[in-house]
């Protein structure tokens, strides 16, 4: 097939520290034909009718009205990762263009870091290792109680995991979930009662007006003081001043994030200066496997709706 | 109660009775027994410290019948023995064991306990960490998070899956088969080699395949947990000619003893990229001399032996070792007794 007659997927660049991955090229030249911002820019005239599709990767490139403008035929942007807070897809859906993300490429991977961010976290593992005493002491994962904020198919991967390190989970989702009884979850109705509870408090939401800020002060202060918070969502659904003064002043034990807001945190924060906190920098789906299936699952979705076929994963604006 | 008026080692004489002896090395302080365990201890026990003991051999040393070892400490060698008559048994924390001269214990008729089952889930819970972190570079990601001339995550920056891929526990006791439980949730393929085969029922629970040959195991794991007791037969396991079946792709996980590696052969190996990382919670020796080319390496993770560190965990181990000090002393058969 003759590389125009290809649909045209624009990028922001290829390779270097915030382009697109060497392999995920080969994997969109199969089904596209790849234009960089650079070439967009360079060649406006010709080059913005051949792009039928967006891909978006790792928040970039960024969507304003301007660009949706300048781009006639474009049918969809496919978000690479679950979360789409960095797009404004009420916005996007005005030009009649579909919104994609990839729900199922980051399960496992999410569900995996915040694991180890929870063990990481409880057994003290990234601390100073010049101590051998034998009083340098953690706490349990084993049969403590995990409460998980945001059921949904990442919450329910956690779960399966906490499962088998024999903990009480319970959870706060918008809905209740059947398959809460093959985990072994209590469904908390209010959030209060597993924050009151709960030993190890995951959030695993999606970020929306609804859920900014879903935990600040007072939140904070029904946690137990031995109680460490694990996000893996966004950093905004923390009140990240409400958490430092938390974590200063022991309110809860510990915290482990790979969220923030901003990412990276400027580097005067306070959360830099606590020694009760683990920070990683958004690798939530950084393996080498997940950022392959993520690729496959956007161009899956993309083809899709450049085939006028039903789409695995469209967000529709509310 | 949390009374703590009661001088340290020194315990009143309870009505005829007194509590029977029972000698530690110190209280509190890098390796001393916890002021929060304390109290339980000294309601069955009068503590003698090592100090006390030294300062006043000549009455103590008939009246010490058990030793409480934390954490190695007092160590125990011949001159101590000969000099305790009355000492009925030795109850060491932890599962280990290889610290103690178990023909030396033997020929003085003096009894051993450990603490076997206890340590099972917090290690299991280690291994599992050490495999995530490892996987995932968390420490280099933190380090990276929170370092002062960060200005932006770079989105070429990966790590490697643990959901999915290949985990071959060397050593299926108590400990290796918990973490074949937990791995299981991960829905990660697991394969075993041990002394024994499990039974059908406890290797489909957790979906484990037995390998006869250590050799097929490390050929096909991503992932290699060390779980296995230090023996002569285990020691140095590991070395240059099973680092080499590993795959290129590989990550070494020791929860066992330093000693089942060869140490030497794990530099070389993450030197030239035989192996990609390593993850351990024990070395040889505890801590490693601060120029070890092991503390530099960026694929390695290293903690301070930290498997069983949970305070829940420790306050059972004193309980069990306490019970097995007052069976021993009252001819009852001795729970986690270690035969000799």
């Amino acid at each position: 097939m003759a590389e125009q007659e290809l649909p045209g997927v624009l990028i922001l660049d290829i390779g270097g520290t915030q382009g697109v991955l060497a392999n995920h090229v080969a994997l969109l030249k199969k089904h596209f034909c790849l234009i960089t911002m650079k070439e967009f820019l360079a060649n406006k005239k010709e080059m913005s009718k051949k792009i039928q599709s967006v891909f978006v990767f790792e928040c970039r490139p960024t969507i304003d009205r301007e660009l949706l403008e300048s781009l006639p035929n474009l049918k969809v942007i496919a978000n690479s990762g679950v979360g789409v807070d960095h797009l404004d897809v009420k916005m996007i859906s005005s030009f009649g263009v579909k919104v994609t993300n990839t729900p199922q490429a980051v399960a496992d991977s999410t569900a995996d870091i915040g694991m180890a961010l929870m063990l990481a976290s409880a057994r003290r593992l990234v601390e100073d290792t010049e101590h051998f005493a034998v009083d340098w002491l953690g706490v349990e994962v084993t049969g403590a109680t995990l409460g998980i904020i945001g059921m949904g198919s990442i919450g329910y991967k956690v779960a399966q995991r906490a499962k088998a390190f024999e903990m009480k989970i319970l959870y706060h989702n918008r809905n209740r979930r059947e398959e809460e009884q093959a985990v072994g979850a209590h469904y908390c109705e209010k959030m209060d009662d597993l924050l009151q509870q709960s030993d190890f408090v995951v959030l695993v939401v999606n970020l929306s007006p609804e859920t900014h800020k879903l935990i600040g002060k007072r939140e904070l202060g029904l946690m137990k003081p031995t109680a460490t918070l694990i996000n893996i969502s966004r950093g905004a659904v923390i009140d990240q001043d409400a958490l430092v003064e938390a974590l200063q002043k022991k309110v809860i034990r510990a915290a482990a994030l790979d969220v923030t807001y901003p990412e990276p945190l400027p580097r005067d924060h306070p959360l830099l200066k606590l020694d009760n906190i683990i920070i990683t920098p958004h690798i939530g789906t950084a393996t080498v496997q997940a950022i392959h299936m993520m690729a496959e699952e956007a161009i899956t979705n993309m083809l899709a709706v450049l085939n006028g076929q039903p789409i695995p994963s469209e967000l529709l604006a509310h | 109660s949390n009374d703590h008026t009661n001088e340290r080692g020194a315990q009143p004489a309870r009505g005829e009775q007194e509590l029977p002896y029972v000698l530690i090395d110190c209280i509190e302080g890098k390796h001393g027994v916890y002021m929060d365990h304390l109290e339980y201890l000294k309601k069955r026990f009068c503590l003698i410290t090592m100090k006390e003991y030294l300062e006043n051999k000549k009455i103590l040393s008939e009246k010490i019948r058990a030793i409480y070892m934390w954490y190695h400490k007092p160590v125990i060698d011949e001159e101590l023995l000969q000099s305790l008559p009355n000492l009925k048994i030795v109850s060491s924390s932890g599962v280990g064991i290889d610290h103690l001269d178990l023909k030396l214990l033997s020929r003085f008729g003096v009894k051993l306990s450990n603490t076997p089952f206890v340590v099972s889930t917090d290690t299991a819970d280690l291994g599992m960490a050490l495999m995530l972190a490892s996987a995932r570079r968390l420490v280099e990601g933190y380090q990276m998070a929170v370092a002062p001339d960060t200005e932006y995550f770079p989105a070429n920056w990966l790590g490697v899956e643990v959901s999915g891929a290949t985990l071959g526990i060397v050593g299926m006791g108590t400990i290796g088969y918990k973490m074949a439980q937990r791995a299981k949730a991960f829905e990660m393929k697991i394969l075993y080699h041990n002394r024994n085969q499990r039974n059908k029922e406890e290797e489909s629970a957790v979906g484990a395949v037995y390998c006869k040959k250590i050799d097929d195991l490390l050929q096909q794991s991503d992932f290699v947990m060390l779980a296995v007791t230090l023996t002569p037969q285990t020691h140095k396991l590991i070395g240059k000619r099973e680092l080499e079946l590993m795959k290129p792709t590989a990550t070494l996980i020791n929860i066992s003893r330093g000693l089942v590696v060869d140490q030497d052969a794990l530099v070389e190996a993450l030197q030239k990229k035989v192996i990609k990382a390593g993850a351990l919670d024990v070395t040889y020796p505890e801590p490693l001399p601060r120029d070890h080319p092991l503390l530099k390496m960026q694929n390695v993770i290293i903690t301070p032996h930290i498997g069983s560190a949970t305070e829940d965990t420790r306050r059972v181990m004193m309980r069990e070792m306490a019970e097995s000090i007052e069976a021993a002393l009252a001819g009852l058969p001795v729970p986690n007794e270690v035969p000799l």
